[in-house]
C-alpha cells in the first residue's frame, strides 16, 4: 500500500512539472497554431540558470526566481527574434526553425557550462523525509514541489478562466482571426503568452534541477511527453493539458513500480526493470493512439467544433 | 529531339561524379571520405523515400528515422541469432520496414496537419523505447554485429568499394523508382492530394488508401536506408531512432527541393557535408547550423533542386 501511495505521489510530481512544460506550450499552439519544438530547451535553460544563480547566490529561493527571470526575457527574445517570422508559416517550417533551435542551445549550453552535467544542492529546510507513518516517509522537496506545482497549476486556471486577460486568451485560441477583429491585439497576446510559457518552462527546469541531473538534451524528453500530452489534452486547451498531465504522469510511475513485479513471472528480474521501463514508457504512446482513434481532438479541444 | 532538362543533366552528372569518387579515393589512399560519403548515399536513399510522402504527398511525418531503426535492428537481431545470409536478411528486413510502416500509416493517417506531425513522432519514441527495452539485444548500449550480410561468391559486403557502389546503386534505383512514381497516376492523385484532398475526395479518390500505400513504400525504402546502415556501421543502438535523425531526414528532403526525387539526395550531400566541415572547425557546430536551418527555412525553401528545372521548355 505505501508502495502504492508512494508512486501516485511520484506520478502527481511528474504531472505537475509535465504540465508547466505543456501549458505553455498548448496555449501558443492554440493562439498561433505555432508549433514549438524548442520549448523544452526553455526547460533545459531554466535548469542551468538555476544550477548557477542557486550555487551563486547560495539561497535556493532568491536563485531560482532570479533562474526564472532570465528564462522569461529569454523566451520574449527568442519570441522576437528566432521565431516571429515563422508566425503563419506552414507547420513544417515551424518544425525545422524550431529544431534549428533545439540544436543551437545544445551547444550553447555546452559552450557556456561545458558538456558535464549539474546538479543542484538543496536548502536544508527542505532536505529529510516527512513520515507519515511508521513505515512509509516521503522526501519534503517533493511534497513541496507538489504543493507549489498545484498552487501555480490553479492559478494558470484562475488566469485563464476567470480574468480579462484570460478572456482574451481563450478568445484567441479559439479563432484568432475573430478574436483581433473585435479589437485584442493578438501580437501582444502571443508575446505575453510566450512570455508566460518560457516562465512556466524555467519554473519547471528549477523544480527538476535537484531531482535530475541537469545536462543537455534533458528538455528533449520532456518536451516530446509534453506534445504526447497537448494532443491527448486537445490543442490549445490548458483544462485538458493538465488532465493529461496527470494521466501520462501516473502512468509512468505506476508503470514503473508494477510492471516489473508482472514481468518478472516471464522474464528474469534484471530484463524485467529494464523492460519494465520502456513499456511503460511505450504504454503512454498506446495510449495517445487509442485516444486520437476514439477522440481525435483530444479530450477538450480548444477549437470548437473544428 | 527536346534538349535533356537541366534537372536531367543534373542526376546524371551527379551519378558520374560519385561513381568516380572511389578513384579519388584509390590516388590519396585516405579511405575516411568513401566512408563518409557511404554514410551520405546511405542517409540519402532514406530522404529519397521520405520526399514521396513529405515532398509529393505533403504529409510532415516526423518519424522517419523509426523505419531506418527497424531495418537496422532486423538486421543486428537476424546476425545475432546466426542468419547471416543476406537473401534472408534483405527482404525480411525490408518487409520489418513495410509492416511497421502500415501499421503506423494505417493509425497515422487517419490525422492532418499538426496532430500527423506530432502522432508520427509520437510512434517513433515508442519505436524508440522499445528498442532501449530489448534488453536481449544491447537494450540502449546498442548491439555489435560481428559480420555483414553474406551473399556467398556474389557480393563482398566487407569490401569498402563493393559497398560503396552497391549503395550507390541502390540510390539511384530508389531515386529512378519515386521519380516514375511521381509520373504515374499513382503520383498524380498523391500530389493532387496533397494541394487539395476534398477535391481529389469529389473526384472519387480513395486518397487514404494512396497516402497509405505511399506510405509503406516509404517505409520500405527507410527499412533497405536501415539495412545498409547497419552493415556500414557494423554497430546499431536506439540512438539512431532519435527524434532529431528523424528531424535531419526532412531537413536533407527540404534543402535539396521537396518533391524532386534527386532533391534528397543534394540536400543530404550538402547536409552531411556542412556538419563535416563545421565540426572540424569548431566543437560548436550546432551553434551554426541551427541559425542556418533557420535561414534555409526562411529564404530558400524550393531548396537548390529549384536551380535546376525539371523542364527544358518556358511557361
Amino acid at each position: 500500500m505505501s508502495l502504492f501511495i508512494e508512486q501516485t505521489l511520484n506520478g502527481v510530481q511528474l504531472a505537475l512539472l509535465l504540465f508547466l512544460v505543456a501549458a505553455g506550450l498548448t496555449l501558443v499552439f492554440g493562439i498561433m497554431d505555432f508549433m514549438n519544438l524548442s520549448h523544452g530547451s526553455l526547460f533545459m535553460m531554466g535548469a542551468y540558470f538555476a544550477a548557477t544563480f542557486v550555487t551563486l547566490t547560495g539561497s535556493f529561493v532568491l536563485g531560482g526566481l532570479i533562474a526564472i527571470v532570465c528564462t522569461t526575457l529569454l523566451g520574449f527574445v527568442i519570441e522576437a527574434v528566432w521565431l516571429r517570422p515563422l508566425f503563419g508559416r506552414g507547420h513544417l517550417d515551424q518544425v525545422l526553425g524550431t529544431f534549428g533551435l533545439v540544436l543551437f542551445f545544445n551547444d550553447f549550453v555546452r559552450l557556456v557550462w561545458g558538456p558535464g552535467g549539474r546538479t543542484v544542492g538543496l536548502p536544508q529546510m527542505l532536505q529529510g523525509h516527512v513520515y507519515f507513518g511508521p513505515n512509509f516517509s516521503y522526501p519534503v522537496y517533493r511534497l513541496v514541489l507538489i504543493a507549489v506545482g498545484l498552487l501555480v497549476a490553479a492559478g494558470l486556471f484562475l488566469l485563464v478562466q476567470r480574468t480579462k486577460t484570460g478572456m482574451i486568451i481563450r478568445a484567441a485560441a479559439s479563432d484568432r482571426e475573430m478574436a483581433g477583429a473585435i479589437g485584442a491585439d493578438i501580437n501582444r497576446v502571443s508575446a505575453m503568452v510566450f512570455g508566460l510559457g518560457a516562465a512556466l518552462a524555467g519554473l519547471a527546469g528549477l523544480f527538476a534541477a535537484p531531482i535530475l541531473t541537469v545536462q543537455i538534451g534533458m528538455g528533449d524528453n520532456i518536451l516530446i511527453l509534453a506534445l504526447v500530452i497537448i494532443v491527448i489534452g486537445g490543442l490549445g486547451s490548458v483544462r485538458g493539458a493538465f488532465l493529461a498531465a496527470l494521466i501520462v504522469g501516473l502512468i509512468d510511475a505506476l508503470g514503473r513500480a508494477y510492471m516489473p513485479n508482472l514481468l518478472r513471472l516471464i522474464l528474469s528480474p534484471v530484463a524485467a526493470s529494464t523492460a519494465a521501463g520502456a513499456l511503460s514508457s511505450v504504454a503512454i504512446y498506446i495510449l495517445l493512439a487509442v485516444i486520437l482513434l476514439v477522440k481525435p481532438q483530444g479530450l477538450f479541444p480548444a477549437r470548437g467544433a473544428r | 529531339m527536346k534538349p535533356p532538362s537541366p534537372r536531367l543533366l543534373l542526376t546524371c552528372g551527379l551519378a558520374v561524379l560519385m561513381a568516380l569518387a572511389p578513384l579519388a579515393v584509390r590516388f590519396t589512399g585516405n579511405e575516411y571520405p568513401l566512408i563518409v560519403l557511404t554514410r551520405i548515399v546511405i542517409l540519402a536513399i532514406a530522404a529519397v523515400g521520405l520526399d514521396l510522402i513529405l515532398g509529393y504527398g505533403g504529409m510532415v511525418s516526423l518519424g522517419h528515422a523509426a523505419f531506418v531503426g527497424i531495418g537496422a535492428y532486423a538486421i543486428g537481431i537476424m546476425t545475432a541469432e546466426g542468419i547471416t545470409s543476406g537473401f534472408v536478411q534483405w527482404p525480411l528486413a525490408i518487409l520489418a520496414g513495410a509492416v511497421a510502416a502500415l501499421t503506423i500509416g494505417a493509425l497515422s493517417l487517419r490525422t492532418r496537419g499538426v496532430y500527423f506531425i506530432l502522432v508520427t513522432l509520437a510512434f517513433a519514441q515508442m519505436v524508440y523505447f522499445v528498442s532501449v527495452g530489448l534488453d536481449a539485444y544491447g537494450g540502449e548500449d546498442g548491439l555489435v554485429i560481428p559480420t555483414r550480410s553474406q551473399f556467398g561468391a556474389l557480393l563482398n559486403l566487407s569490401n569498402r568499394t563493393t559497398f560503396y557502389f552497391l549503395c550507390l546503386l541502390v540510390l539511384f534505383a530508389t531515386i529512378a523508382l519515386v521519380a516514375h512514381l511521381a509520373r504515374t497516376r499513382f503520383g498524380l492523385v498523391l500530389r493532387g492530394a496533397a494541394s487539395n484532398e476534398r477535391r481529389m475526395r469529389a473526384l472519387g479518390f480513395p486518397v487514404y488508401r494512396y497516402r497509405l500505400a505511399a506510405f509503406v513504400i516509404a517505409g520500405a525504402l527507410a527499412g533497405l536506408a536501415g539495412i545498409l546502415l547497419a552493415n556500414h556501421s557494423e554497430f546499431v543502438s536506439p540512438s539512431i531512432m532519435n527524434w532529431g535523425r528523424s528531424a535531419d531526414l526532412i531537413i536533407m528532403v527540404v534543402l535539396g527541393g521537396m518533391g524532386s526525387a534527386i532533391g534528397p539526395l543534394l540536400g543530404a550531400l550538402i547536409f552531411m557535408l556542412t556538419e563535416e566541415l563545421l565540426s572540424h572547425v569548431t566543437t560548436y557546430w550546432q551553434l551554426v547550423f541551427g541559425p542556418l536551418i533557420l535561414l534555409v527555412v526562411r529564404f530558400a525553401t524550393s531548396g537548390v533542386a529549384g536551380f535546376f528545372p525539371e523542364r527544358t521548355d518556358e511557361g
